[in-house]
């Protein structure tokens, strides 16, 4: 029944630049990526209860290394991409090592401070990051010879990059290790007398949602065709982290409303306000007061007791 | 020397722990024979669970030795000491609330096989293993309860559901934190004969303050107190000294 329902959505989002402008294909296109970033994010906090505060990095660990080999080294696409996203996934088990040396707000701390490091080093490292003046006039893939510098191109290829992403976090997250991860954030201490390794299990997802992370980066360099240091910024993970808590963690929909939701609000309400950021957290107070579980999770909870 | 270490499912050598200036365990050994039934006793604050908790590898102890079947697994974590047959229930009930009776179960099947690394199939694909939760769960009498999540029963029930985690692993050695403890007394009946008709190849370790119960379950007693063994041996034995009256029963 549910996947019944899917298909008209599935529908409505593969026909989209038939009938929707080039801003909005556009903002579609920027709310699949950020989806995608959020679902990979989703992993740790939902599924692992590891809170992240510097998720940001795999994200802009990806772009860059991609930005650098085409532009500078004038790699092909697709051998920069596929090492931009071995040397992210790499990262993500070596900061995992270190970051999973303690729980909760130890791990958030040590998440922030190593994306704080990368955030340093594309601002200082100028000579090979460009500094503040960020890596502009780059170009996006061609893949099978198509071009994706149309608005419309670019959302299709986004979308299957995309599709693709949550049905593999899905089938990651409802498979038997993903009881096991869900048992480890729940239980730690029995889990492990039952004979599981939290730690071997929560790094295993560390890397798996730095993985995703890179694919995100990857899609965002691509789009904006330039990247700038701010994109390591713990602001970035913030929101990120922002979008997931309030669509509702450990679902598998709610990041991607949370983060369409975060960047509807940046697009539109920082046409009308300068302080759009205030906005944003009035917003995400006022769903944490009404919906504490998020926007997903209340809404279903609001439509069962209505259809009951 | 080996064959008599061989005999030993569970040995504990000259064991200390100590938290800050408070010592928890001090000197403790103990030696428990394949299928033994051991109870352990002692006022509050004699540190028993202190000792489970060493034994589990949930805390490491300051020094000492633990052996497992003669091999010593003082290092281990927690999950390698349950891959050699180790299992234990909590006095605070640690289950997970929100899912169901057959999936808390279903972990601790899990928790034993490689499929727990599986991340493509979902864990229904592994029918045995819902099943097997299932027989287990009728044996501590809670399977008309099995689809039910665990914040849904009684108090007495998640003791069992506790009791049915471990069982369901068949361990070799069994460590039992107060499975008695707020049950009504037709539980206490079920979880007795439950207890009782544990395997013999299965060492059961337990520690309880029902003595009534308890004691007709143990072969063998061990009295702890102030983190100490105090006396240690066959039932009636251990029972009828005057040290465990002066310290247990208060006579």
């Amino acid at each position: 029944m549910r996947w019944i329902a899917a298909i008209p959505l599935a529908a409505v989002l593969i026909a989209l630049p038939f009938f929707a402008g080039d801003f909005y294909i556009n903002l579609a296109s920027q709310i699949l990526i950020a989806a995608i970033f959020a679902l990979s994010l989703n992993l740790l906090v939902g599924y692992g209860g590891m809170t992240s505060l510097g998720h940001a990095s795999y994200l802009g660990v990806a772009a860059y290394i991609s930005a650098l080999l085409t532009s500078r080294y004038g790699w092909g696409h697709g051998t920069a991409a596929l090492f931009s996203i071995a040397g992210t996934t790499a990262m993500a088990a070596f900061f995992g090592v270190i970051a999973l040396r303690a729980t909760g707000l130890g791990f958030l701390m040590i998440t922030l401070a190593l994306s704080q490091v990368l955030w340093g080093l594309a601002y200082r490292m100028s000579n090979v990051t460009n500094g503040d003046n960020g890596i502009a006039g780059l170009t996006r893939p061609m893949p099978f010879g198509i071009s994706l510098d149309s608005a419309a191109s670019f959302y299709w290829f986004d979308l299957i990059v995309a599709s693709l992403a949550f049905l593999m976090m899905a089938i990651f997250v409802s498979s038997s290790f993903g009881s096991s991860l869900k048992g480890v954030r729940d239980q730690p201490r029995r889990m492990a007398a039952l004979g599981f390794n939290p730690w071997m299990i929560r790094w295993i997802t560390f890397i798996y949602a730095g993985f995703w992370g890179g694919v995100a980066g990857l899609l965002y360099v691509y789009y904006n065709k330039y990247i700038h240091p701010t994109s390591l910024s713990t602001t970035s993970s913030a929101e990120a982290l922002l979008g997931v808590i309030a669509g509702g963690s450990g679902t598998p929909g709610g990041p991607v409303v949370g983060a369409a939701l975060v960047l509807l609000l940046k697009n539109y309400a920082s046409a009308y306000i300068e302080r759009w950021n205030m906005l944003l957290g009035l917003v995400f107070l006022f769903i944490v007061l009404v919906m504490p579980t998020g926007i997903v999770p209340g809404l279903s909870k609001l439509w069962r007791r209505k259809s009951r | 020397m080996t064959a008599a270490a061989s005999d030993h499912a569970l040995e504990v050598i000259g064991l200390r722990k100590a938290f800050g200036g408070l010592a928890v365990t001090q000197n403790v050994s103990l030696a428990i024979r394949r299928g033994e039934r051991r109870l352990i006793i002692g006022p509050n604050g004699a540190g028993k669970t202190t000792l489970f908790n060493q034994i589990s590898g949930d805390m490491r102890p300051n020094s000492g030795q633990i052996k497992l079947f003669g091999a010593d697994v003082t290092s281990f974590a927690s999950y390698q000491r349950a891959h050699l047959g180790l299992s234990r229930t909590y006095q605070i009930i640690t289950l997970f609330s929100g899912d169901t009776l057959e999936h808390n179960v279903t972990l601790g099947l899990l928790g034993l096989r490689p499929s727990r690394w599986q991340m493509w199939r979902p864990l229904s694909f592994y029918g045995n293993l819902a099943t097997e939760a299932r027989r287990t769960l009728d044996a501590v009498g809670l399977l008309h309860l099995a689809d039910h999540p665990v914040s849904d029963i009684a108090y007495g029930e998640k003791r069992r559901v506790e009791l049915a985690m471990a069982l369901a692993q068949k361990p070799r050695v069994l460590l039992l934190d107060e499975p008695l403890a707020g049950l009504s007394d037709t539980e206490r009946t079920t979880v007795k004969s439950l207890i009782g008709s544990i395997s013999r190849e299965t060492a059961v370790i337990m520690i309880e303050h029902d003595m009534d119960t308890a004691l007709d379950l143990a072969e063998t007693v061990t009295l702890l107190n102030y983190g100490r063994v105090i006396v240690d041996g066959e039932r009636d034995i251990v029972i009828a000294d005057e040290r465990t009256r002066e310290v247990y029963l208060g006579v």
